[in-house]
C-alpha cells in the first residue's frame, strides 16, 4: 500500500532489516534508495514507489524519528531539485539507472553548468561548443556562476551542437563527468568577499555520446524541465510565521526598543505584512502542488520573496544605524550555501541582493509571468529566425 | 493549515454565480442603472436571496440558514467584486448577519431567508474594535445620527449600537439621507434616528462583541470582495492590451507594461491566499482569525486599489470615459480600501496583535 500508513509500516519493516546503527551509512542509504523510499513519488525502480508526492513527509519524518543518517539534501540541492526530475523526464532508462541512485544517495555531488559570461537572461545564447568526435563529443567553453562545482563529480551542461540554425535549436544536453580532464574550476568572488560560486572553463573535454540527455538540439526543451524545477526550489520551503528573515528584525524591534522612532515602525509592519503574504501565497503552493494542481504561484513566490528579503535587510541596516555598520568578514569564504542568519546585517543585506539575480532575474520573471501566464505577447525579436552565427556578440 | 484552496463544492458555488450575474447584472446594466433613483436593483437581491439562498450561506441549518460557512461567503462576494454588483450582501449577509450570528434572535432567519435585510448602522470606515456608541437610548426609544453607513437605504432594520447595547430599529422609524457617494455601486446614506422604537437585542459585553463580530466578519468577507475587484481590472487589462494595437505591435508586447502587469499578477496571487487564510480562520473559529483579518485588509485594500488604478491608466483614453466600466472598479476599490478601516488602522492593529509596538518603552 502506499498511502501514508502504508509507508509508515514499509518504513518500519525496512528499519527492521536494516539496522542504521550497524551499517555503513552508504550502504544504508543505498538500501534506502533500493527499497523505493529514497523519493516515493519517483518510479519502482528508481527509488520510488510511484506514490503521491505529498507522502514523502511521511517517509522522511519516519526516518528522522527512527534517528536513521540522511543523505544530507542541502550539499546534494542541485542534484535533488534540478538534476534528477531532468533525468528523470528526458533520461534513457540506462541514464535513470546509471544515474539517479549515486545522485541520491550524495555518492556523486551534481553541478549546473548553463550560465556564460554572454549568456545570463539571454540563456539560449550559450556559446560553449560540443563538437562531433567519433562516437563521443568534444566541448570547450566557459561557465560562470556554478555553486558546488569544487565539490562535484557530475554536471548537467547546455551546450552549442549547431551554430548554423537559430539559436533554441542549435543546443544539446549532456551529463558531465567533472572529473575529466580539461575541466578547471576556478573560485568566482560575490560582492560578500565570498566564493559560493565558480567559474568552469572546460578545453577539449571528452564526452561519450551515451551521456547526451535528449535528442541533439533538443536541448533547449530538456533545460526547460531544470528550470522551472530550480525555481520551484528557490521559492522557499514551507516556514512558520516569522520564520524568515523578518523574524531577525522583528526579534531587534522587540528586544530594542530604544532604537524605535515611528517611520521605521511604519516600514516594519508594512514588511511583516509583506512577508506573512508571501509566506501564505507559498503555502497555497504547497497545497495545490499535494492536490496535484501545481500552479504558476512559484514566480510570484521567488519574485515576491527576493523583494521582501532585500527590503527587509536594508531595514534592518537603518534601524541599527552606526552599530550596522560593523561587518564581521570580507575573507573569501567558500560557503557551499547561503546562511543568512550566522553573519551579521551587513552580509544579509548584500547576499539579498544576489536573490533577484540567480535563478532568473526578477526582469525575467515579469517577463515569464506577462508571457505565460497572463498570455501577453512576446516582444519583436531580431535573434528568432537569425542563425547562432550570425548574431551579434 | 487552514485549507486556502477551493472546493469542488465551492467551484459549482463561484460557477452559479458567475452565471447568475452576467445574465442579471451585466456590467452595462450596472453602469446603466447607477444613475438612477433605486440604489440596488431588486431581482438581483431576490436572485441572491430568495432564489439562490446564498444569504444565509454563513448562518446553521437550525437557525434558519444554509448551513456553509464564511468559506462559501467569501467566494459569493469575490464574484460580486468581480462584477462590481450593487446589492446589499456585504451589509446584510455579512455584518449583519455575523451580529446576529453572536446573539439569540429571529431576525437572523429572517436574514438568512433574504426576505429582509439588515444594516448595523456605523460609517462604513469603521474598523473592527472601534465602533462608536452613537445613538442615546432610553425607554426603548433611540435618537442620534449615524453618517455614511453601507446597504442602509434599502434596509428594513437597523442594528444600531446605542449607550445602553445593541437594538434593532425598524428602518421605516429612522429618517435615511441619500449620500452622493464616491462608489456609485454601494451608496452611503446618513441616518437619522429621533426618539426611534427600537428592541433591545443585547446589552454591556455581548453587545460589544457581537458588533465587534460583525466588523470582523465584514472585514474578512471584505478581503474576497477585493480579490473579485482586483481579478476584473488584470483580467479586463490583460485582455484589452492583447487586441489593443500601437506603432504596430499590440500594446501588450511592450514590456514596460508586461511589468506593471506582471506586479499587478503577483498582488493579486497573493491577495488570493491571504484572502482565503481569512475565509478559513474565521470559518473554522480559528484564534488567528484577528491577526488573519487584519492581515487580510492590510495586503487586499491596497492590491485592489493599485489594479484599479493600472487598469484605468493602460486602457488610456477609454479608461477615463464614463461608458467603460473601469471607473466603477476604481470606485468600489477606493471605497473598499477606507471601509471597515484603513489599511493603515489595520496594520496598526496588526502591531498590537503580534507585539512589534510603535513606541519606545518608557525608561
Amino acid at each position: 500500500m502506499t498511502d501514508a500508513d502504508g509507508l509508515r509500516a514499509r518504513v518500519a519493516e525496512f528499519l527492521a532489516i536494516h539496522d542504521h546503527t550497524a551499517m555503513d551509512r552508504l550502504e544504508f542509504l543505498r538500501a534506502r534508495f533500493d527499497a523505493g523510499l529514497a523519493w516515493v513519488h519517483y518510479p519502482v525502480g528508481l527509488g520510488g514507489l510511484g506514490a503521491p508526492r505529498a507522502l514523502q513527509r511521511v517517509v522522511d519524518d519516519a526516518f528522522v524519528a527512527a534517528g536513521a543518517p540522511d543523505n544530507d539534501p542541502r550539499r546534494i540541492a542541485i542534484g535533488l531539485g534540478m538534476a534528477a526530475p531532468t533525468i528523470l523526464r528526458h533520461g534513457t532508462d540506462a541514464q535513470r539507472r546509471r544515474f539517479l541512485r549515486p545522485l541520491w544517495t550524495g555518492e556523486q555531488v551534481w553541478c549546473q553548468l548553463f550560465s556564460e559570461p554572454g549568456a545570463g537572461s539571454d540563456l539560449a545564447a550559450v556559446a560553449t561548443r560540443a563538437g562531433r568526435d567519433g562516437d563521443g563529443w568534444i566541448v570547450t567553453g566557459q561557465k560562470v556562476w556554478t555553486s558546488q562545482a569544487h565539490a562535484a563529480q557530475r554536471a548537467i551542461l547546455l551546450a552549442r551542437t549547431d551554430p548554423d540554425v537559430p539559436k533554441h535549436a542549435g543546443l544539446t544536453y549532456f551529463l558531465l563527468d567533472m572529473t575529466a580532464p580539461g575541466v578547471e574550476v576556478r573560485p568566482l568572488r560575490q560582492l560578500t568577499g565570498d566564493a559560493e560560486f565558480n567559474e568552469v572553463f572546460l578545453t577539449d573535454v571528452r564526452i561519450p555520446d551515451e551521456n547526451r540527455l535528449g535528442a541533439v538540439g533538443e536541448g533547449w526543451r530538456v533545460a526547460q524541465t531544470t528550470l522551472m524545477n530550480e525555481r520551484v526550489a528557490i521559492g522557499g520551503g514551507a516556514l512558520p510565521r516569522e520564520g524568515g528573515m523578518i523574524g531577525v528584525l522583528a526579534r531587534t524591534w522587540r528586544e530594542r526598543p530604544e532604537l524605535r522612532t515611528p517611520g521605521l515602525h511604519d516600514a516594519l509592519i508594512r514588511l511583516w505584512v509583506a512577508a506573512e503574504a508571501n509566506r501564505l501565497t507559498g503555502e497555497r503552493l504547497r497545497q495545490s502542488l499535494v492536490a496535484g494542481h501545481p500552479g504558476p504561484e512559484g514566480s510570484a513566490a521567488k519574485l515576491a520573496y527576493a523583494r521582501v528579503n532585500q527590503q527587509i535587510s536594508a531595514l534592518e541596516l537603518e534601524l541599527l544605524g552606526g552599530e550596522g555598520l560593523r561587518h564581521d568578514d570580507w575573507s573569501m569564504r567558500r560557503e557551499s550555501s547561503v546562511d543568512f542568519y550566522g553573519r551579521t546585517p551587513t552580509y544579509r543585506y548584500l547576499r539579498a541582493k544576489g536573490n533577484s539575480i540567480e535563478g532568473g532575474t526578477s526582469e525575467i520573471l515579469r517577463n515569464i509571468i506577462a508571457e505565460r501566464v497572463l498570455g501577453l505577447p512576446t516582444e519583436p525579436r531580431v535573434d528568432k529566425d537569425v542563425p547562432w552565427k550570425d548574431l551579434p556578440k | 493549515m487552514i485549507d486556502l484552496l477551493y472546493t469542488e463544492v465551492e467551484d459549482e458555488l463561484r460557477a452559479g454565480v458567475r452565471a447568475m450575474l452576467s445574465d442579471r447584472s451585466p456590467a452595462r446594466r450596472v453602469l446603466a442603472r447607477v444613475e438612477g433613483d433605486e440604489p440596488y436593483d431588486p431581482t438581483v437581491w431576490r436572485a441572491l436571496g430568495a432564489e439562490m439562498g446564498l444569504a444565509g450561506l454563513a448562518v446553521p441549518e437550525s437557525r434558519g440558514g444554509a448551513g456553509a460557512s464564511w468559506r462559501e461567503v467569501a467566494v459569493v462576494c469575490e464574484e460580486l467584486g468581480r462584477a462590481v454588483t450593487p446589492a446589499p450582501y456585504l451589509g446584510s449577509a455579512v455584518i449583519a448577519t455575523g451580529v446576529l450570528l453572536a446573539l439569540d434572535d429571529p431576525l437572523l432567519a429572517e436574514l438568512a431567508g433574504g426576505a429582509r435585510t439588515a444594516a448595523l448602522a456605523v460609517p462604513f470606515g469603521t474598523a473592527p474594535g472601534s465602533a462608536a456608541r452613537l445613538a442615546a437610548a432610553e425607554d426603548g426609544v433611540v435618537s442620534g445620527e449615524v453618517r455614511g453607513v453601507a446597504d442602509a437605504a434599502t434596509a428594513n432594520v437597523l442594528l444600531v449600537p446605542a449607550t445602553d447595547g445593541l437594538y434593532a430599529v425598524e428602518a421605516v422609524h429612522a429618517a435615511r439621507r441619500p449620500v452622493v457617494s464616491l462608489d456609485l455601486t454601494r451608496p452611503l446614506c446618513d441616518v437619522t434616528l429621533d426618539a426611534a422604537p427600537g428592541r433591545r437585542l443585547a446589552a454591556g459585553e455581548r453587545a460589544t462583541a457581537a458588533i465587534e463580530a460583525g466588523l470582523r466578519a465584514g472585514a474578512a468577507m471584505l478581503a474576497s470582495e477585493q480579490l473579485g475587484v482586483a481579478e476584473w481590472c488584470l483580467g479586463s487589462t490583460v485582455d484589452y492590451l492583447k487586441v489593443r494595437h500601437q506603432f504596430g505591435r499590440p500594446v501588450g508586447s511592450f514590456q514596460a507594461i508586461k511589468h506593471r502587469l506582471a506586479d499587478v499578477w503577483v498582488g493579486v496571487t497573493q491577495a488570493r491566499a491571504v484572502a482565503r487564510y481569512a475565509a478559513g480562520c474565521l470559518a473554522a473559529g480559528d484564534p488567528d482569525a484577528p491577526i488573519a483579518t487584519a492581515l487580510a485588509q492590510a495586503h487586499c485594500g491596497p492590491v485592489a486599489v493599485t489594479a484599479a488604478e493600472e487598469c484605468v491608466q493602460l486602457h488610456g483614453g477609454i479608461g477615463f470615459t464614463w461608458e467603460h466600466p473601469a471607473h466603477l472598479y476604481l470606485k468600489r476599490a477606493k471605497a473598499d480600501a477606507i471601509a471597515l478601516g484603513t489599511a493603515d488602522r489595520h496594520r496598526a492593529r496588526l502591531a498590537s496583535l503580534v507585539d512589534l509596538p510603535v513606541g519606545a518603552a518608557p525608561h
